[in-house]
């Protein structure tokens, strides 16, 4: 006659935690099925056509050169190492980009603030420019442009050593010689000093209050002591130089027009975007706190420096990361203008060779997507240090 | 839950490009939506290419509108997708187009691991170099050393570099995406050389700032048989590809154009040509066509010879000759299996 339940003993049906257990579970098992439906069905589908599957390819023999790799590559090497290369060339452009870009939008942003009449149009100008053109007509512009203006290579200007056409920028390349490792020492040496000062000056200013300018004196030890280390070992470097042959420039290093185009298109393009953010981010912050900070006795630099700007990044780091995405993504433009990058030669040269499309575009997404979450992760984790510490 | 639900769309998206091509039945399929979808050229000069009107015409073209005539007695009943090179296999593959013509290179992968079959040959061409008359480079022998523009997913990528190692010399590669910007490039010096098909060169040639600064060499360094290519396992369809264009080269042979094949198929006693014009016989019947097919490609599209000279030959303002294209009788290499 008991028909009341113990509450304790709750039917395992109406328990809240198992059912979503459950729930979860046949979700994910529907998952597992669609995806393992749809890619036996491709399976199957490829094997019929006999279109071939697999990443053998990355073995075999690429046959075709790179116009800009920074490993050493032939093209008696193999897809795989082609595909390093690519890979190498499209870090580099993003980095790069990331860094100039920066550099151009944080002084933009500022300069579209500034109380000079002139300067704070010339910025609003350009900023208005170049975030309201499509990327790819720019990459073309300056690849073009810079095509225009410069010399064949017969009629190269020449200053020093150095060589100027529409080949690229020539440069004498450094050779290293025996000894060369004492002038390394050198500089890792003065780096451990220099970081060792900073620590000890941020001590004593907490413990004293005293000041002492940390970062100029070590760029001064960086340099004297690299040069003494350097001159110590005989000067141990020789040059080669560039040289005019029947077609080209041969010898010395080179800077290929389109290499300098992307990164002029991508760190402009994307500099334009960052100003703006870089002008929200510190028109967020109260006048008030500016105020305070005056009061205080702080002078305007320390004032935007030590006041403003921290505050001001707490907006201005989320919008920028996703900028950073962009221009890493973007960077698949380059394609557009022979700089040999991922989609350049994975998904054209390599595909059109191979003909496996859907390992090769595969490996592109793998490669982006990983770009992208490693610079999400890390602009992540920079912006849980800058936040606002609450006590 | 979202990244899931990411992963089951792109696996799907995949797939679908894989699977909606159904295998077998393009020409039903071609009959049940009453035009053929034919893969084309963004506009190469001569092969395929249209007009500010958005007309085109060139020799890939036609092959494609003989094909369509054959099917539907209208050279009108075709819609052209435009292709870059590395997309045209996948837009065939996938179904996204019933065949591909767009002076595409016959070559053994193409053939053997793409699930494609190709039809007939219907230019037979070779890659050359077209390089700034003021080098003063005579032979592509003197190229050491050059700077070589081109444009990507083509086999010229990959004959360049062949011939190139095969002489031991060294180039620098610049490519570019699409042909007009690696011409662009060449034109504006970036380059010392252009490479790809010489019919290519011709045409591209044109369209220089100032053509008769450029000279194309002399060496040919590849062999570069295009035509149109259709998807592995639907053998009729491949079959009335084929015989589409072998009917227009017998009909060169036999000396029927558009002009005359009204005329010759009433007079005409030659049982050779009462098979093909389907006078007294019906060889459309396998093809699934009807008896006249061939007159109607003939009359409405032209025969070979009529199509070379108005794209690419004396008629057009490539004029180039017909060297290798020429029927085998009269000097070529263009030779098609009798009609019986």
């Amino acid at each position: 006659m008991n028909d009341i339940k113990d509450p304790s003993k709750k039917s395992f049906l109406y328990d809240a935690g198992t059912r979503s257990l459950v729930f979860q579970v046949v979700l994910l098992a529907i998952v597992i099925y669609v995806c393992y439906y749809l890619f036996s069905n491709l399976q199957a589908n490829l094997d019929s056509r006999g279109i071939t599957t697999g990443f053998a390819f990355l073995n075999e023999p690429a046959g075709f050169p790179i116009l800009i790799h920074l490993i050493s590559y032939t093209e008696a090497d193999t897809y795989g190492r082609a595909f390093l290369v690519a890979l190498i060339n499209t870090f580099v452009i993003s980095l790069l980009g990331i860094i100039l870009a920066t550099i151009i939008g944080v002084i933009m942003g500022l300069a579209r603030l500034s109380r000079n009449w002139l300067v704070a149009r010339l910025a609003t100008v350009y900023i208005e420019t170049l975030r309201n053109i499509p990327l790819l007509l720019q990459m073309f512009f300056w690849y073009f442009a810079v095509l225009a203006a410069l010399p064949t290579p017969r009629n190269s200007y020449e200053f020093a050593d150095f060589l100027l056409n529409k080949r690229g920028i020539y440069s004498p390349s450094p050779i290293t010689q025996e000894g060369f490792s004492i002038a390394v020492a050198g500089f890792i040496v003065s780096i451990v000093i220099s970081i060792a000062l900073i620590i000890w000056a941020k001590k004593r200013q907490t413990r004293t209050g005293l000041w002492f300018p940390a970062y100029w004196s070590s760029l001064g030890i960086i340099v004297v002591i690299t040069f003494l280390a350097f001159a110590a070992a005989g000067f141990p470097l020789e040059f080669n130089l560039p040289h005019k042959t029947r077609f080209n420039v041969s010898g010395g290093m080179v800077l290929p027009p389109e290499f300098v185009a992307v990164l002029v298109a991508l760190s402009t393009y994307t500099g334009s975007f960052i100003a703006e953010i870089v002008r929200a981010g510190i028109l967020s912050v109260n006048w008030g706190q500016t105020e305070a900070a005056r009061s205080l006795g702080l002078r305007d630099s320390l004032t935007q420096r030590l006041i403003v700007l921290p505050q001001a990044l707490r907006v201005i780091i989320p919008p920028l990361t996703s900028q950073y995405l962009n221009l890493a993504k973007n960077s698949s433009l380059g394609a557009a203008i022979a700089y040999p990058e991922l989609v350049s030669v994975v998904m054209g040269t390599t595909l059109n060779q191979t003909g496996q499309a859907i390992e090769t575009i595969g490996l592109c997404m793998l490669v982006y997507g990983s770009l992208s979450l490693s610079i999400s992760l890390f602009m992540n984790w920079y912006n849980k240090k800058m936040s606002l510490i609450e006590r | 839950m979202k990244s899931n639900v990411g992963k089951i769309l792109s696996t799907a998206a995949i797939t679908a490009v894989i699977s909606t091509g159904a295998a077998a039945g393009t020409l039903d399929d071609v009959k049940a939506k009453g035009y053929l979808q034919c893969g084309v050229s963004q506009g190469v000069p001569g092969f395929s290419n249209a007009d500010d009107k958005g007309n085109w015409s060139g020799i890939d073209v036609d092959a494609c509108r003989a094909v369509a005539t054959a099917i539907f007695n209208d050279p009108s009943k075709v819609k052209f997708t435009p292709l870059s090179a590395k997309e045209r296999f996948t837009a065939l593959q996938s179904g996204e187009i019933d065949m591909l013509s767009r002076n595409t290179t016959w070559t053994f992968t193409r053939d053997v691991s793409l699930g494609l079959d190709f039809t007939a040959i219907t230019f037979y061409d070779g890659q050359g170099f077209m390089v700034h008359k003021e080098l003063g480079v005579k032979s592509a022998k003197d190229l050491d050393g050059a700077t070589v523009c081109t444009q990507s997913g083509t086999t010229t990528e990959l004959n360049m570099a062949d011939f190139f190692r095969k002489n031991n010399m060294s180039y620098v590669p610049v490519i570019i995406q699409k042909a007009d910007e690696a011409v662009a490039a060449y034109d504006s010096g970036r380059c010392d050389v252009f490479t790809t098909d010489k019919s290519g060169l011709a045409a591209w040639r044109t369209k220089l700032k100032n053509p008769k600064d450029n000279i194309i060499l002399p060496e040919t360094i590849s062999k570069e048989p295009l035509g149109p290519v259709v998807r592995q396992g639907d053998e009729q369809w491949k079959d009335l590809v084929t015989w589409v264009l072998f009917a227009q080269v017998n009909a060169e042979e036999m000396g029927i154009n558009s002009k005359n094949v009204a005329e010759i198929k009433k007079t005409t006693k030659d049982p050779a040509i009462m098979r093909l014009l389907g006078v007294d016989s019906d060889m459309g019947k396998d093809l699934g066509l009807s008896a006249d097919w061939a007159y109607n490609v003939i009359a409405k599209v032209g025969n070979y010879g009529e199509e070379f000279d108005r794209n690419v030959g004396k008629d057009s303002p490539l004029d180039l000759p017909r060297g290798l294209n020429n029927l085998w009788d009269n000097g070529g290499i263009m030779y098609a299996p009798p009609v019986r």
